[in-house]
This record gives C-alpha cells, sequence and structure tokens, in this order.
C-alpha cells in the first residue's frame, strides 16, 4: 500500500462520517488549546517576573543592614532603621573583594517633593552614587544622569523618574533645569530616565534620584547607608563573592560569630531560582490540568476508532479476501487516528494561541506562546493517535477474514 | 492448476470437534468453470474459503499453481490473494459512498506489482469486460442496482488480472433475470478470455451453467461430473 494511498484512504473514510470525525476532533482542539494557552499563561507569568527581577540588575548582591535572622523578609532600610551599613563598608568592598565590576550605596526614603507649582507628591528619594546607573542599567531619556562630581560637590541636582516628571511637570514635558523642592530644600531637574516599567514596590518609574552625598548631608544627617548594590563580574562568581563580602564586613563590624552579622546579603540569583521554580510550578499544574482534558481527548478517539472498527468489520473482511495485510489495516485505521489528532492539533495550536492572545489583550494576564510549547503540543497529540489508535487498529488487523465477511 | 489432497476441516467449538470437510481430493484444471454445489452446512463455503487462500485446512495439501498453500504465512496468503485470486460475494461488498472506478481499483492497492498509473487503465478494462455502462463509472456504488453491483464486483474480481475466481452465491441477491445475465458473463469470461471460476451455489439451476459439477454434501464429494453445457458448447 503506497503512502499516497493510504492518505487517500484515510480521508475518504473520515469523511464518510463528517459529525463523528469533527466531534472526535473536537475533543483534541480543545484539549492541544487548553495547553497551549495555560502553558502560555505560566511562561508569560514567568517571563513577567524574570524581567521584574532582571529590572534590578544583573549579577547583583544587596548588603542591607538588618539580622541574618531577618532573612526572607527583606528588611526594607530605611532613614532611622538599622544603620549598620556605612559608605566606608561600601569603599572596603569595591577595594578589598574580587570580582567586583561596580559598588553603589544607596540610602532611601519616601518624601515630600513639591514643584515650583506647590504640587505635592510623597515619591521614593533615592540617594546615589554615578555608579548606580551602571549597577540598575538606568537609560536616561533627557539630560544626563548624576556624576561623581555631583556626589563630591554635593551638589543639589535631581535626575526624575516618568512618572514623576508626568505627575509634577505633565507628561512629555521636558523638565531639565526646573527646579522642585525636597524637604524644603530646591533641587535642580538635570535628568530624566526612559521608564522601566516596574511595578509595586519595585516600580523605579515614580522615583527622584539624588547624589548620595547630598541625601545624607541635607536630608538624612547621619553617614549610615540604606543598602549597598554589588555588581559581580560573572554569574558564576556570585555566591564565592557573596562570601567574601560576609568576611570583610564580619572583620570590619568586630562580629566574630556569622549568625550574629548586622548585615544581610540577599543574592539576586537566589531571588531569581526561587521565583522561577515557583513558576515552573504554576505552568506544571496549569499544564496538567490541561493534560487532563487532552487525555479525555484521547479516550473519545479511542472510543470512535473502536466503533469504526466494528462497524467496517465487513469492509475490513473484504481488504483481507482483496490481498490486504494485516500490517495494511493496521496501517490503515492507525492512519485514521493520527490524522484526527493531528488536524485537532493544528486547529487546536491555533485555538490556544488566539486564547492566549486575548488573556494577554483583555485579561492582563501576560502570556507567551512558546515555539517549544507548539512543538511540544504537536508531538504529544501525534502520539496521542498513536497511543490511542493502537488498540482499535490492532483489533482491526486480527480481525478474522471470514468472520469478517460474515458479520452482520 | 489446482490440486486437493485428502483436505480435511475440523472446527472446534468448546468441546465438541466438527468436522466440516472430510477427505476432500480433487483437481481443476486451467481454464475450467466449475461449479460446487451442495446445501446449506455440506461444508462448500468452508472449502471456498480454503481455496480462496482465507483459511487453511487442518490436514491434507491444497497446490494453487504447484505452490503448497499450507507453507504460507498469512502475509503471503494475502499476497496470493492479491495476485492470483479475484472474489465475488452474494452480498457484493462493495464500498459504499465510493465511485465505481475507484471500487474496482481497490485490489491494486493491495498490489505492488502494479504502478499506480496503471490503475486506471486497468480497471476500465475489467469493466468494458464486465458489461456495465460506461456512463457508471463515476457513479457511487450506493447509487447502482443490483445486477450492476454484481457487475462491479465481478470487475473488481478481474483487475488484478487473476489465475482463479471465486464466486460465491454470486446470484443469491438478485431477481432470476439480473441472475442469467451475471451467469452469462462469468460463462463469457471463461470461453472468450480463458478464465478459471469456481463458482459456489446451493441452486442447481446455477450450477448448470457451469461446464462441470462438484456436488458436495456432508463433507464429502459425492458427485463430479461434466454438464450439457460442455457438450453443448464444445
Amino acid at each position: 500500500m503506497l503512502f499516497s494511498d493510504l492518505i487517500f484512504e484515510t480521508f475518504s473514510s473520515l469523511s464518510a462520517n463528517k459529525s463523528r470525525s469533527f466531534l472526535t476532533i473536537l475533543g483534541i482542539v480543545i484539549g492541544i488549546g487548553s495547553v497551549i494557552a495555560m502553558v502560555a499563561i505560566g511562561q508569560g507569568s514567568a517571563k513577567n517576573i524574570t524581567s521584574n527581577i532582571q529590572s534590578l540588575g544583573t549579577n547583583l548582591l544587596v548588603v542591607t543592614p538588618g539580622s541574618q535572622k531577618t532573612v526572607g523578609t527583606m528588611v526594607k532600610g530605611g532613614f532611622g532603621s538599622a544603620t549598620t551599613l556605612t559608605l566606608e563598608d561600601s569603599d572596603a568592598i569595591k577595594e578589598k573583594v574580587n570580582y567586583i565590576q561596580e559598588v553603589a550605596p544607596t540610602v532611601s526614603s519616601r518624601k515630600q517633593v513639591t514643584n515650583t507649582k506647590g504640587d505635592n507628591n510623597n515619591i521614593s528619594v533615592y540617594g546615589i552614587t554615578a555608579s548606580y546607573q551602571a549597577v540598575k542599567s538606568i537609560l536616561v531619556d533627557l539630560g544626563s544622569f548624576i556624576t561623581d562630581q555631583h556626589v563630591t560637590r554635593v551638589s543639589k541636582v535631581a535626575v526624575i523618574g516618568p512618572t514623576t516628571r508626568d505627575d509634577l511637570f505633565g507628561e512629555g514635558v521636558d523638565p531639565t533645569g526646573q527646579k522642585i523642592r525636597i524637604s524644603n530644600l530646591e533641587f535642580t531637574i538635570i535628568g530624566v530616565t526612559k521608564s522601566k516599567g516596574g511595578t509595586g514596590l519595585s516600580n523605579s518609574d515614580d522615583i527622584v534620584y539624588i547624589p548620595i552625598s547630598t541625601a545624607q548631608q541635607y536630608i538624612l544627617g547621619s553617614k549610615s547607608v540604606s543598602n549597598i548594590n554589588v555588581q559581580v563580574t560573572q554569574e558564576n562568581l556570585m555566591t564565592q563573592t557573596q562570601q567574601e563580602i560576609t568576611d570583610l564586613l564580619l572583620i570590619r563590624h568586630n562580629i566574630s560569630d556569622p549568625t550574629g552579622a548586622d548585615f544581610t546579603i540577599v543574592n539576586q540569583a537566589d531571588i531569581m531560582s526561587a521565583m522561577s521554580s515557583v513558576t515552573g510550578t504554576l505552568t506544571l499544574l496549569l499544564a496538567s490540568i490541561a493534560g487532563i482534558s487532552l487525555l479525555v481527548g484521547g479516550i473519545g478517539i479511542m472510543n470512535m476508532m473502536l466503533t469504526t472498527v466494528t462497524e467496517r468489520t465487513r469492509e475490513i473482511g473484504l481488504r483481507k479476501s482483496l490481498g490486504a495485510k494485516n500490517k495494511d489495516i493496521n496501517y490503515q485505521f492507525l492512519a485514521e487516528s493520527v490524522a484526527l489528532t493531528f488536524i485537532g492539533g493544528i486547529i487546536g495550536i491555533f485555538i490556544g494561541w488566539l486564547a492566549a492572545w486575548l488573556i494577554s489583550k483583555f485579561g492582563g494576564a501576560t502570556t507567551v506562546v512558546s515555539v517549544s510549547s507548539i512543538f511540544y503540543a504537536f508531538g504529544v497529540s501525534a502520539a496521542i493517535g498513536i497511543i490511542f489508535g493502537y488498540y482499535p487498529a490492532r483489533r482491526a488487523a486480527k480481525l478474522n477474514p471470514i468472520e469478517a465477511l460474515r458479520f452482520e | 492448476m489446482i490440486k486437493c489432497e485428502n483436505i480435511i476441516k475440523i472446527y472446534q467449538t468448546g468441546d465438541t470437534e466438527v468436522e466440516v470437510l472430510k477427505n476432500v481430493s480433487f483437481e481443476i484444471k486451467k481454464g475450467e468453470f466449475v461449479a460446487i454445489i451442495g446445501p446449506s452446512g455440506s461444508g462448500k463455503s468452508t472449502l471456498m474459503h480454503i481455496l480462496g487462500a482465507l483459511d487453511r485446512p487442518t490436514s491434507g495439501s491444497y497446490f494453487l499453481n504447484g505452490k503448497n498453500m499450507l507453507e504460507l504465512s498469512d502475509d503471503e496468503l494475502a499476497e496470493i490473494r492479491s495476485q492470483r485470486i479475484g472474489f465475488v460475494f452474494q452480498s457484493f461488498n462493495l464500498l459504499s459512498r465510493t465511485t465505481v472506478l475507484r471500487n474496482v481499483m481497490l485490489p491494486l492497492i493491495y498490489d505492488k506489482k502494479v504502478a499506480k498509473e496503471q490503475r486506471q487503465q486497468k480497471a476500465q478494462k475489467v469493466l468494458l469486460a464486465s458489461g456495465l455502462e460506461k456512463d457508471r463509472w463515476q457513479h457511487l456504488s450506493n447509487q447502482l442496482s443490483g445486477g450492476q453491483m454484481q457487475r462491479v464486483a465481478i470487475a473488481r474480481a478481474l483487475v488484478n488480472d487473476p489465475d482463479l475466481i471465486l464466486a460465491d452465491e454470486p446470484t443469491g441477491n438478485l431477481d432470476s433475470k439480473t441472475g442469467d445475465i451475471v451467469l452469462n458473463t462469468f460463462q463469457k469470461l471463461n470461453r472468450e478470455q480463458g478464465h478459471t471460476i469456481i463458482l459456489i451455489t446451493h441452486e442447481r439451476y446455477v450450477a448448470e451453467h457451469a461446464d462441470r459439477v462438484i456436488e458436495i454434501k456432508d463433507g464429502v464429494i459425492f458427485a463430479d461430473r461434466q454438464t450439457e453445457n460442455l457438450l453443448k458448447n464444445k
């Protein structure tokens, strides 16, 4: 039997019973479609979280003041909270620890920020150094970023985020050169950052950056820093560097017992892997729920094929008497079930893709339809055709031609 | 061409053994038109299945063109059916919702020796021989009358140019007039084209269309004679 004959026989027998073929295909369409859509939601949320974490900077270690006993709660150091870290610690890390790209100490607090018209907003104010830009991969939209000179001269200059600019000056306005007041001190705006699209606490668009020295001197009145962002040269050196910083700071702070450390180092990779394991589990959960409907679709195929084999017993007997070998009959019925899942798979991929698109458009969730999930779904649907078609096809092939011909 | 020696067929149902064929031996030469006649339960259908390579005897030997059919595997028997034997059934057994032409070409898809391009041509040739009007060739098989369907079935049996045509009660579902047409078609195929035909029937009238009648009863041959037909036509 030629392959082209197989295709012809398959499609003529499938089209002989259109409504039944359609319903069986529908089962597979729903199965494959929901797998594609669910995996798209899972992968979309994974991508969302990953890009959120990556927007914080790459290869980043964050040293925060506060006891290591509070690991996991991520103490938010602001003015007035734990003040165990200083600029000297930051300098020491830069000088003594290997494999360090950049060190960016920051101080931060929420402050009333007013424009010249008197509109006032409660905004995060970050005291930073020039290296902060590189560490956090901040891009400047208008004007320029804070430089080392600004820090050494304790300049009263500010760089604002796009949301802050929109709130204080209006959308699209170039505010460089204008003044804002933070805690009744006047600052000149020298730049606006590009939007990073962060959300919630990590929103880096609604923010005011000022030189760290200015913040410490005029706003904080203290030499302590809120945290030290350390960028490591290579990802695989992060753990080692984390250890070196811990050792260095323990010595500097005269602490002999590591469990009594007055600082915490959070490794960005740790957060990332924790988050990706969460999203991985989520994706798996969604996919397995959808997988159940795929399984039901597969059972539908088997049901239909078994009915077909019984209905076409005489035809099978005839084909055998005309010289069809067992394998010819086997292939014919297997081809029918594979064709059903194949067609169902293609439509299902399309429907799933459409569903994912609609969800991201109207449902507010990010969805990602990856090429691998399409190939995977395709492979699975073909496999279902073979697995659930195998038993009916074998039953057809094993029919005794004499009894099959007598069958009424 | 056909040589059956001491064929015994025993069916086992549960504990009881039924001996359907008891030591049947006969020979059929190339070009003969033979009717095997017997009442129902005589074993004639079982004999047809064995002759048609659909079944194997319990013991004995069956040679088709000098080949011992007992030594062949299932797949080899399928190949024999595909290339050497053409079946005509009582209930036609055409594929419904399929054109006449496609029905006639069906055996060829299982025959590796026939190229795809030759199929159409071969099918047209045998359809002409079967006497079915040309304007029916593209009709679906379920749009035909019984006599037309049986002629399609005959064409299908001829399409792979078999050594042997086995017809199992070919007139059983037809009225006597169309039955006669079908029987005349068999006679023509035998006389004009030299096909070897075995006709299985329980009707004496049908059997008399053949040149030779083998009568079978209770699993044994009790008569094997030439009919008047043969004398008349030679």
